[in-house]
């Protein structure tokens, strides 16, 4: 048994080891309206000056409800969605702009797992033209022929090397996100951007694949960006954590520090309106106690007209004068932990 | 609140011939469920989507019922609403709905009943919602239907609904579309119109699912505070193990469409007696634990109702199986108490269960001193 997912250190590792660079990441949507006029009436800013980096051999988690940007920035990370301003360093190479041939040979390296096992999958293909695809595509002989190497890939994940002829349809969802995850692997890409790999799954089926994620992490030593929302699955796979709100990064820290010490008030929120699996005390008369939970009120503005300044403001407990009119800036309060709030809480939330 | 209290419900003739079956129900229960199964036959064979479920709950209670997608607890759920009326279920066992008889009752009966003494919230609030007619007319529908009462009461009846479940500006809000409503908002006007006659029973199918973690939060709190209140018997349908914990009195864990496990909330999470229960708990990471290095899922899948595993549906993804000297392969394992008001249906002693248990605990770090984050490693 080994514990892939929690080497020591990969949080103090230098830049140079960064596989992935990003920054100032930004991308607004245009709303468009007429169809022989067509004019610009708003601007989605789904992601907004967005900065980390990732180190080799780590996995950084990214979290927040929907509608805070993630799916966004792992679409440009993978560059399916071109971004509209910022940077991305990967292995060193800028490929913010790269046209799609430049971006080939690169799409060996860079690889991503969906969250839907059931519509990315072709249900026409089977097991083995899926997962034979990017051998095909990218013209790369293996050495005992692609079907060999599919049905490698296919042990590796858990399946049957006889599943190879059998299509899709043939599997149940834990099965065909593993196929999924065989095909991403397929060509053993160095960075594996995952977004909410594990959402559409039983909770038993769940566990095994993310401890799959983790036997592949240091069996291939892969680099992941695991997207999600439930926060303690991002507890057990991440080592270091973004939390995102509206298109902001608004905090960025070691797992550890981020759930003992959570330091931005919508992380403190987010942590506390988890339902915990253990049921409330007993009061006297038979009933429940309720937890005490910091409680937002109100439903995540919408990113067509965020709110100025702190996007956070309109739902935060702590919000004064100088949250509506100026942005806090993400500042290193710990090392390593990076919070973009003017008052951060600094004792740790039970 | 008193506005509604008088609930017409169409005149008690229709009554009276339904209630063909004499037999008493055990217990003074609101809600008692004996021996329910619903079977479906399709071109494949039959599929046993619940086959032998029997619970009791009473007013003011909430029953949680957990399990995985096929495992039955939907079908359930919709069996005790009469909706399987119309298709081609088989439907046995009894269902006694304080003191009247369900399974047997005509489809009028049970049709006066639905939304009236008896309502659903379900999942997706989106495809729930007609996007057609305003939120208020879908809330004061129900209302309208079993009462004796004018629209403009009923409208007025909507708007003091809609405040009630926490969403502001309700005399304006309450002629708006759905598509102008928000997730959580959608959610909330979807548990106003089934508290719309007050029922005294509720039945929740996944109410949080669809929505993110922090109106979750507000959404379980409005259905505690809310059950308080009308004092309404609640069943919550969920795969979340969180959110049970949160709201449930009694759960009912749910394999292949039977029963593995029935007791209490405090049963279910301290001492679960069934490798199931044991395996869900293991596979779910936990912020209030410490980080496990490793989970510890179920092995396999959930099986295929058509072909339910011989013997313990559970037996080929369970690791005591073995155990058992075959009888978990040969013999369908009968719920069996294993504590005061605590069953569970498995072939294991109830020593063995015990130190099973036990030793599972330990490798999920559930003692008490482990109750910290990540202090190991910090």
């Amino acid at each position: 048994m080994t514990a892939p997912l929690s080497q020591p250190g990969a949080t103090e590792a230098t830049s140079s080891d960064a596989l992935l660079t990003v920054t100032g990441l930004t991308k607004h949507f245009p709303v468009t309206r007429g169809i022989i006029f067509r004019h610009r009436v708003g601007l989605v800013r789904s992601v907004d000056d967005v900065s980390f980096e990732v180190t080799r051999g780590e996995t950084l988690g990214i979290v927040g409800e929907s509608g805070c940007g993630k799916t966004t920035t792992a679409r440009m990370l993978t560059r399916l969605i071109e971004p509209t301003a910022g940077q991305i360093l990967f292995d060193g190479r800028d490929i913010t702009h790269l046209r799609a041939g430049a971006m080939r040979p690169l799409r060996r390296e860079i690889q991503m797992i969906f969250q839907d096992p059931y519509s990315s999958l072709n249900p026409r293909h089977t097991v083995g033209a899926i997962v034979g695809a990017p051998y095909r595509l990218q013209k790369v002989k293996t050495e005992k022929g692609t079907k060999q190497s599919v049905q490698e890939m296919l042990e590796l994940v858990g399946l049957s090397p006889e599943h190879y002829n059998r299509y899709p349809h043939e599997f149940s969802g834990g099965q065909r996100q593993r196929i999924g995850i065989a095909r991403t692997l397929a060509l053993r890409p160095k960075l594996i951007v995952a977004d909410e790999p594990v959402s559409a799954l039983d909770v038993s089926i769940q566990a095994q694949v993310v401890n799959l994620l983790a036997d592949l992490q240091s069996e291939l030593g892969l680099t992941y960006v695991i997207i999600a929302h439930d926060l303690s699955v991002i507890r057990h796979v991440a080592n270091r954590v973004a939390v995102m709100y509206l298109g902001n990064l608004v905090e960025l820290a070691g797992r550890n520090d981020l759930y003992e010490r959570p330091r931005h008030p919508y992380t403190v929120a987010l942590l506390s309106a988890v339902p915990l699996p253990e049921p409330a005390k007993r009061t006297a008369d038979g009933g429940r106690e309720r937890r005490e939970r910091v409680r937002l009120v109100g439903d995540v503005p919408s990113p067509l007209n965020p709110p100025p300044a702190c996007r956070f403001h309109t739902r935060c407990w702590k919000a004064q004068e100088v949250c509506r009119t100026v942005p806090p800036p993400l500042e290193e309060l710990a090392p390593g932990h990076h919070v973009a709030c003017h008052f951060p809480e600094n004792t740790p939330a039970a | 609140m008193a506005a509604w209290k008088g609930r017409a419900r169409g005149g008690d003739k229709a009554a009276a011939p339904t209630v063909t079956d004499t037999s008493a129900p055990a217990t003074s229960s609101m809600l008692d469920v004996r021996d329910l199964r619903i079977h479906f036959p399709t071109d494949d064979g039959l599929v046993k989507a619940v086959d032998g479920v029997s619970f009791t709950l009473d007013r003011g209670k909430t029953l949680g019922i957990v399990g995985e997608s096929g495992s039955g607890k939907s079908v359930t759920s919709l069996g005790i609403m009469g909706l399987h009326h119309g298709t081609n279920a088989k439907i046995s066992g009894k269902i006694w709905l304080d003191g009247e008889e369900l399974v047997a009752a005509s489809a009028g009966r049970v049709r006066q009943l639905r939304g009236s003494k008896m309502a659903m919230i379900f999942q997706d609030p989106l495809s729930s919602l007609h996007p057609y007619y305003t939120v208020g007319y879908q809330i004061a529908e129900a209302y309208l239907i079993h009462n004796k009462v004018s629209k403009k009461a009923a409208k007025e009846h909507a708007v003091d609904l809609l405040n009630r479940v926490g969403i502001p500006n309700p005399q304006t809000r309450v002629d708006d579309y759905p598509h102008q409503f928000s997730g959580g908002m959608r959610q909330r006007a979807m548990i106003a119109m089934a508290l719309s006659c007050d029922p005294e029973l509720l039945i929740a199918d996944e109410p949080t699912t669809a929505l993110d973690v922090t109106v979750q939060a507000q959404i379980l709190d409005l259905m505690a505070d809310l059950q308080q209140e009308f004092g309404s018997a609640v069943i919550i349908i969920t795969h979340d193990l969180g959110v049970v914990a949160e709201l449930a009195d009694d759960i009912l864990v749910m394999y292949a469409g039977r029963t593995a496990e029935y007791g209490t909330s405090e049963d279910i999470f301290d001492r679960p007696a069934h490798p199931y229960a044991w395996g869900l708990l293991g596979s779910m990471p936990r912020l209030d634990r410490a980080r496990l290095d490793r989970l510890i899922p179920i092995p396999g899948t959930p099986p295929s109702l058509i072909n339910v595993p011989s013997g313990c549906p559970f037996h080929p993804r369970c690791a005591y199986a073995a155990l058992t000297n075959g009888r978990s392969v040969n013999e369908i394992p009968q719920l069996r108490a294993v504590g005061p008001g605590h069953e569970a249906a498995c072939h294991l002693s109830t020593d063995e269960q015990r130190r099973i248990w036990g030793e599972q605990a330990a490798r999920m770090q559930l003692s008490p001193a482990a109750r910290h984050f990540d202090q190991e490693d910090a």
